[in-house]
């Protein structure tokens, strides 16, 4: 199966969304990411029963807090699906990716001053 | 009993009378006017007249002064203390205070949270509790000292009061909480407005066990209520207050002009029930802002004329 | 132990944004466990400043250090080399470690990061509730082991007061009456009777109203 997906992110695996921390969120930010999504299992199949619950708390708390320094909280997402779903990823990556063109680069990334590409 | 003190309202409980007292708030301003007339109002239908202190927290002229142009008006305040807003050295200046003015009687209560009123941002001070207020001025007028231990020249010269709530949680220490009011010092007691009558004679019944009625005067509260609208207020928010399905079905069954009546009626009817019972000393009579309607419950509940003592 | 939490990220920008060179100082007692102040909180704070100055055009230097204690000497002495690399420390401590940390570099300014609550427990995951007012004269051996100092809203010792109403106070249904728990423990234990016992009023000197608390203890001195 070959499925064309946007190649402008970077994955970083993580063994569950369980593990996944606000400032991971912020770092990427920080590093010049103009949008961050966090995909884990679907909801009630987390292997470790909660993991994806506790990420999406923190999705919408670091959410919440790139709204209020000003960088927007709508640049961050939490998908859902199962492994099995590689379309479902694809289609995801994609709508994220037109979601971010639209709001442009990241007001980090203007400041400093790094090149108009989508990171 | 001997009188202890130059109370009127311990006079009539002391001859055995009933006694009627009643209640008066204070103005949110500095103009008397308006209790000087309640005062008027009521002053030929009870013995003595409580006044507030800041009720619901909310900041109103002092219950020590509105006292002193009662007193001055020839009537027997009950003045009404809170643990709230005043610590040891002001609860205690204040009682002498209004001793000064032949105040002679002091109703103690720790008072409403103040997040109820127009201070919420402010502090409370609840450095003794009402029960320790009693047992201050008690040791105050007994035996004639500060807390301090030094010497009061001129001790205050007061009946000293309590309230008591025989419908709130939990009921198991309803009983003892009285009796614990009792060992503290208090000489009257005023209680909650009754409403659930039969609660009320359970109550009765645990304090007659215990011989309380014989240690002290047990004055039972009454509010008439204005509306059926008052009587759901009451029965659904405020906390501590027990109002029978009847009461509001009752008052709901008539049109709404004549609530107000049937609202009286149920409390004249209530009143003449609960003066049948056994250690009820006397009456309570709170109208709440409604101070006119005092006159014709005291009156229809045969307690007119008061005794001259 | 102390409970805090953090204060909003608009006040801490107004507080620290005066400076260019700034510490985000954490500490790893306390303030870690109930997840206002510690090494996780100090980073992403450090990081949401970073970014904010950042987009703002304010060149600042932010980093980020986690003491194990802001409240003793010897932890705070291990900023000593490098304090004067900075115009200003955020503490994320309780208000003790900002405090201790303010008298100890004088010509630092010493921010608070976090607000502190209470002398409480963690009830359950995410909620703390307090259990102490540290009045120093610990009176829960009349009171059944719960505090009516710390749990009552009007701390009546001899209550509960008019306003207790099915087992909550009159303040806020979801706040436990202490008086019912005081009241529902004496009769687990068979000692209602106590309930009559009279607290006698109290002596408040050691508490607040005595003035700053001192403890000293001569037998663990050196």
């Amino acid at each position: 199966m070959r499925l064309k997906c946007p190649s402008n992110f970077r994955i970083v695996r993580l063994p569950c969304t369980g593990k996944i921390d606000i400032h991971h969120i912020l770092r990427s930010f920080e590093k010049g990411a103009d949008g961050v999504y966090v995909v884990g299992c679907r909801e009630g199949e987390c292997h470790y029963t909660s993991g994806n619950f506790r990420a999406r708390k923190r999705v919408e708390q670091a959410s919440s807090l790139l709204d209020k320094i000003g960088i927007g909280g709508e640049r961050v997402r939490m998908y859902n699906l199962s492994s099995g779903e590689a379309p479902l990823f694809v289609q995801y990556s994609a709508e994220m990716d037109e979601h971010v063109r639209e709001l442009g680069p990241s007001p980090v990334r203007k400041a400093k001053g790094i090149g108009e590409q989508v990171a | 009993m001997s009188n202890k003190t130059s109370s009127k309202l311990e006079k009539v409980l002391r001859s055995g009378h009933l006694a009627v007292t009643s209640e008066c708030g204070p103005p949110r301003g500095s103009d008397p006017e308006a209790v000087k007339k309640k005062g008027e109002m009521i002053k030929e239908y009870v013995d003595s007249v409580n006044i507030t202190d800041n009720q619901t927290s909310m900041t109103r002229l002092s219950s020590l002064a509105a006292c002193i142009h009662l007193k001055l008006a020839g009537l027997d305040p009950v003045l009404q203390m809170v643990t709230r807003d005043r610590n040891r050295i002001a609860l205690q200046s204040d009682i002498l205070g209004a001793a000064s003015f032949d105040i002679n009687n002091i109703l103690c209560l720790s008072g409403d949270h103040q997040s109820f009123g127009d201070c919420a941002q402010g502090q409370n001070v609840h450095d003794l509790d009402s029960m320790q207020l009693i047992q201050t001025v008690r040791h105050m007028r007994d035996e004639g000292k500060f807390l301090g231990g030094d010497d009061i020249n001129g001790p205050p010269d007061m009946f000293v009061g309590a309230a008591a709530n025989p419908f709130a949680d939990p009921f198991e220490i309803r009983v003892p909480r009285l009796a614990k009011k009792v060992a503290c010092g208090a000489e009257f007691i005023q209680t909650q407005c009754i409403y659930n009558l039969d609660r009320f004679e359970e109550w009765m019944k645990g304090v007659r066990e215990r011989g309380l009625h014989e240690k002290v005067f047990i004055l039972a509260g009454m509010t008439p209520m204005k509306s059926a609208g008052m009587a759901k207020f009451m029965k659904n928010r405020v906390p501590g207050m027990d109002v029978p399905d009847e009461i509001v079905k009752r008052l709901s069954g008539v049109e709404k002009k004549q609530q107000a009546q049937e609202g009286i009626d149920i409390c004249v009817e209530s009143m003449q029930r609960l003066k049948e019972i056994e250690g009820v000393a006397g009456f309570h009579v709170m109208a709440i802002e409604w101070e006119e309607k005092v006159p014709e419950i005291v009156e229809r509940s045969g307690l007119y004329p008061r005794p001259d003592v | 132990m102390i409970i805090a939490e953090k204060k909003p990220i608009e006040e801490i920008i107004q507080e620290v944004k005066e400076y260019g060179r700034i510490l985000i100082l954490g500490c790893n007692e306390c303030v870690t466990v109930c997840e206002a102040g510690g090494k996780k909180e100090v980073q992403v704070l450090a990081s949401a400043l970073r970014m904010y100055f950042l987009k703002e055009g304010m060149e600042k230097t932010i980093d980020e250090r986690t003491l194990e204690r802001q409240c003793d000497h010897e932890y705070l002495e291990e900023l000593r080399e490098d304090i004067d690399r900075y115009d200003a420390v955020l503490s994320l401590a309780c208000g003790v470690g900002v405090q201790f940390a303010a008298e100890k570099y004088m010509e630092t300014p010493l921010l608070p990061g976090v607000n502190t609550t209470c002398l409480g427990a963690n009830e359950q995951r995410g909620v703390w509730t307090e259990r102490c007012q540290a009045c120093g004269s610990c009176v829960l051996a009349s009171t059944a082991g719960i505090c009516p100092v710390s749990r009552c809203a009007k701390r009546v010792l001899n209550g509960p007061c008019g306003g207790s109403s099915d087992g909550k106070c009159e303040i806020n249904k979801e706040l436990d009456c202490a008086w019912q728990l005081i009241i529902d423990r004496l009769k687990a234990l068979g000692r209602l009777e106590e309930y009559e016992s009279v607290a006698p009023i109290k002596d408040w000197s050691t508490d607040r109203a005595g003035g700053p608390r001192k403890t000293v203890r001569e037998d663990v001195q050196i």
